[in-house]
């Protein structure tokens, strides 16, 4: 359709998807990662109402962007979700439990039911956060496909390193981003404590990703040519310091909604750099370049890509609509008097 | 214990377990559609306050049913990586398709619903809770057509050879109405329907017996149990086509329903059990009924099971024994629906019996459901894509028994919590109760209590 480049079309789109995942759930797997910090259990009450009404639209995101996988590169579906079997397990269990705490926390007025339930919800937004920073870090790293396309590695050897950076960089990225979701959907005490931690964890976000940037710039060369073969792709590396930079001031300002806005943006741009790092593999192969999984060779048929292309065209601005909508429903504080949770 | 095993045995147990939310939450969204509906219309405090309480189950076993459905769709590519990269292209989509217009629309509204009462208009509340029942019948919808499509293939073609092949589409349409697609999509929000009025017909026959907000439960009861005579009704009409299509389209299942090896005009069992190494069926019979059913003539010979190899046949007497629990069960449904209107018309609902019998009623559409997915996918074995590629060839390469062991005992342990839990807060919020009603309150959309 329009003489469009559907695979590459649909490796935006996969990303579009994964983007607002990460940018949606992110904020509320980084309120779930602060929530030990916030002591009172009202307090806490109130953390799980500012993300009651939309975590669970906000994993509608993922479970699309997985289905664009599927359906657009059945191969990396395949190879990632079965080579990586333990980690998604793993992942899977978290969320289930994660949904679970949220839901049964308040149900009970005992301290051990609801200290229990608060550990549950927090370990675990803290473990997704972590699992999926360390499967994106072996992305970029590599991961050894063979010629049989499939990818033969031990839960293990996951745990690398590089990987493991790369999922305690997503953990503080997150913390940074729900924190000042936090700020914004909050007030009083609670805020100004809330406040004071925005700068903690922009600082350790700050440090771990010029780690990360830094392991990456000496160990996995290949991420950085394609912005040596095309400079303009240095404008998103720093767009997105100058977001990152944003942050503090915007929040001196008190204007946290714009400093949101710039998380948001960082969180989008660090996709974007991703994607760039990688394109035009989906799985780059340690074992033979040409092993690797790429968008052209791995994907769905012109026919299939065409045909959820105009599905995406049709029921993007339908998607955009309700997130916007529930969003706007949802704006201001969290009212103290109807708590729920 | 092999990978093959341990996955089919994970797949099954997940799916099933799934499979015991999606049914309430579609009957419970229609249901909610009525009384909401009648609030709107009628102005009557009381359906507002059946829509408010009912909100809240449906809220439930809504969050139950995205728990379990995101790990259904990991899973295909964890477990079935072969069958994932052989129907990616064609199925993908309808996965897709179901987030894209479905999961977005019911997760939106479902907030509104649920939080939303004194945010948004009554007009506009009424809007969500249509679009959320909307969204999860086309949640059913799609995910419907992608198993269809995998029962009755149509609209593809296959590319490649040996392991690599792979089915590619060619006609979209012819895809997503595949032979089965209508008959199974009907007869699934079919069975839905009658999990959901069975649960408010259940919850209001407690109240009654506990003799607790007699007139909620009366006029919950009526809007359960018509619910329950149209669904059921439906379902024997879907169920009959259903039953037409298999026989067209997959006759070794038919055939396996039926106990029917040799090819002739077949019988219709109403309870009995085969003996595979004589090939003999015991039990009580109608000669000639199967023929007439599927043909509207009994003389008809229908394909019977040893027209295919051993190995192509699916467990027999395993589905003759679920297909025809269903089918019973089916009967009971529209017999105690019938029942159910008529006492009520006759003001004779308050029997002990019978008000013990619809508390514990609501347990069999579920067990209907369960059996009828197991006739579906059981009958449709050893293929996992129907004649053309087999269940034992489409596992994970890459994924070997003690991961697939570690993830099932991880699953059952923490599904068992999940459905303790999900029966606990079920009961709390029975026990809890409506709020009141009383005719003197002011007609304001006052927010939910929140103390349960
Ligand atoms: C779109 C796909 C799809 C959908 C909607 C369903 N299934 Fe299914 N089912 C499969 C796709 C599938 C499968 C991936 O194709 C399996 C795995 C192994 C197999 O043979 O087929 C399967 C197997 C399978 C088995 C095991 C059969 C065996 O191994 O002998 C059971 C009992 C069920 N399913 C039950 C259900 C239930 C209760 C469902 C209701 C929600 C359901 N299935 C919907
Ligand atoms: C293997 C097959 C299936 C997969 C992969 C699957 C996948 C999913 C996923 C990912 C969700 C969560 C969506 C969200 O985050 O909002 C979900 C929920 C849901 N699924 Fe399934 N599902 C399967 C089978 C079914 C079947 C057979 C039906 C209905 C007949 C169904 C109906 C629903 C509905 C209505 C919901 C919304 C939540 C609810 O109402 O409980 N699903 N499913
Ligand atoms: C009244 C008589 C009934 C008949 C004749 C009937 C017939 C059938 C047939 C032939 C199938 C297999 C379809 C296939 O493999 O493609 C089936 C599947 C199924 N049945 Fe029934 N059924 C009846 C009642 C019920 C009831 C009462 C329920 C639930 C409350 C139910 C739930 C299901 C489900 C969930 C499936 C699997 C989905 C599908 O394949 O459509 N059935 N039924």
């Amino acid at each position: 359709m329009f003489g469009l480049d559907l695979n590459l079309t649909w490796f935006v789109l996969v990303g579009v998807l994964l983007t607002g995942y990460a940018i949606l759930d992110g904020f509320d797997l980084g309120v779930g990662a602060i929530h030990l910090f916030v002591k009172e259990d009202f307090d806490r009450r109130i953390m799980l109402n500012s993300i009651g009404p939309v975590w669970d639209g906000n994993e509608v995101w993922l479970v699309t962007g997985g289905g664009a996988l599927f359906a657009a590169f059945p191969d990396v579906y395949a190879s990632t979700l079965s080579g990586m079997y333990i980690a998604i397990m793993l992942v899977l269990f978290m969320i289930i439990f994660r949904a679970v705490a949220i839901e049964f926390r308040s149900k009970e007025e005992s301290t051990l039911w609801r200290k229990s339930w608060d550990y549950a919800f927090s370990v675990s937004s803290i473990l997704i956060a972590l699992i999926f920073g360390i499967a994106i870090g072996n992305i970029i790293n590599g991961l050894p496909v063979g010629p049989d396309k499939e990818i033969h590695i031990s839960f293990f050897e996951l745990l690398n390193p590089y990987s493991i950076l790369v999922g305690i960089t997503t953990v503080a990225l997150f913390m940074m981003h729900g924190s000042i979701y936090a700020v914004m959907k909050t007030d009083g005490n609670l805020q100004n404590t809330i406040r004071s931690w925005v700068n903690n964890t922009i600082i350790f976000f700050v440090i771990t990703y010029v780690t990360t940037t830094m392991a990456t710039l000496i160990y996995i060369p290949r991420m950085i040519e394609p912005f040596k073969e095309h400079p303009v792709f240095f404008l998103v590396a720093i767009l997105n310091m100058l977001a990152v930079a944003n942050i503090p001031r915007e929040m001196h300002l008190r204007n946290e909604f714009r400093a949101f806005l710039s998380s948001s943006a960082s969180v989008a741009l660090l996709m974007a750099l991703f994607a760039i790092g990688l394109f035009p593999n989906l799985v780059p192969s340690t074992i033979l370049n040409e092993y690797s999984l790429t968008i052209y060779k791995h994907a769905s048929s012109q026919q299939t890509l065409n045909i959820m292309f105009i599905m995406a065209l049709f029921g993007m601005p339908f998607v955009i609509a309700y997130t916007s909508s529930v969003y706007w429903v949802y704006r201001g504080k969290v009212q103290k008097d109807k708590l729920i949770y | 214990m092999d990978v093959e095993f341990l996955s089919r045995l994970q797949f099954a147990f997940t799916i099933s377990f799934h499979y015991i939310y999606p049914p309430l939450s579609i009957g419970i969204g229609i249901i909610l559609v009525i009384m909401e509906g009648m609030y709107l219309k009628t102005g009557n405090k009381l359906y507002e306050s059946m829509t408010k309480f009912w909100v809240k189950i449906f809220a439930l076993t809504f969050a139950l049913g995205v728990a379990t459905g995101i790990v259904m769709e990991f899973e295909f590519g964890t477990n079935w990586a072969t069958y994932s990269r052989f129907v990616g292209d064609v199925f993908g989509s309808a996965l897709a398709a179901e987030g894209i217009f479905a999961f977005f629309l019911e997760s939106g509204f479902l907030a509104i619903l649920v939080f939303g009462w004194d945010r948004v208009s009554p007009k506009m509340h009424f809007i969500s809770t249509i679009l959320v029942a909307f969204g999860a019948h086309l949640s059913a919808l799609w995910i419907i057509i992608a198993n269809s499509w995998q029962q009755t293939p149509a609209g593809f073609k296959i590319v490649g050879e040996g392991l690599a092949a792979r089915a590619e589409i060619n006609d979209f349409w012819a895809m997503v109405f595949n032979p089965s697609s209508i008959d199974r999509f009907t007869h699934s929000i079919g069975g839905a329907w009658i999990a959901g009025s069975f649960l408010v017909i259940s919850v209001s026959a407690y109240y009654l017996l506990k003799n607790k907000h007699i007139e909620f439960a009366i006029q919950s009861m009526k809007i359960g149990f018509i619910v329950a005579l149209v669904a059921s009704l439906l379902q024997l009409a879907t169920g009959h086509s259903s039953a037409a299509g298999v026989a067209k389209n997959q006759p070794a299942k038919l055939a396996a329903f039926e106990g029917h090896y040799e090819t002739q005009p077949a019988d219709l069992y109403l309870f009995g059990w085969v003996d595979d190494s004589s090939q003999k069926v015991y039990g009580v019979k109608l000669p000639g009924m199967l023929s007439w059913l599927v043909y509207f003539d009994s003389k008809k010979p229908v394909i019977g099971l040893n027209e295919f190899a051993v190995e192509n046949r699916p467990p027999v007497n395993f589905v003759f024994q679920t297909y025809h629990l269903m089918v019973a069960l089916g009967m009971a449904f529209i017999a105690m629906s019938i029942l159910g209107i008529y006492l009520l018309y006759k003001n004779k609902t308050y029997n002990k019996l019978w008000i013990k019998v619809s508390i514990v009623s609501v347990i069999l559409p579920q067990i209907a459901n369960q059996l009828g997915w197991f006739s579906a996918e059981v009958g449709r074995q050893p293929w996992i894509v129907y004649n053309y590629l087999k269940t034992k060839d489409a596992l994970s390469k890459t994924v070997g028994s003690s991961e697939v062991l570690f993830s099932l005992i991880l699953f059952t342990l923490i599904y068992l919590l999940l459905f303790v839990l999900f029966l606990f807060l079920l009961d709390r919020k029975i026990k809890h109760g409506p709020e009141t009603y009383s005719s003197d309150m002011k007609l304001n959309l006052s927010p939910i209590k929140t103390s349960n």
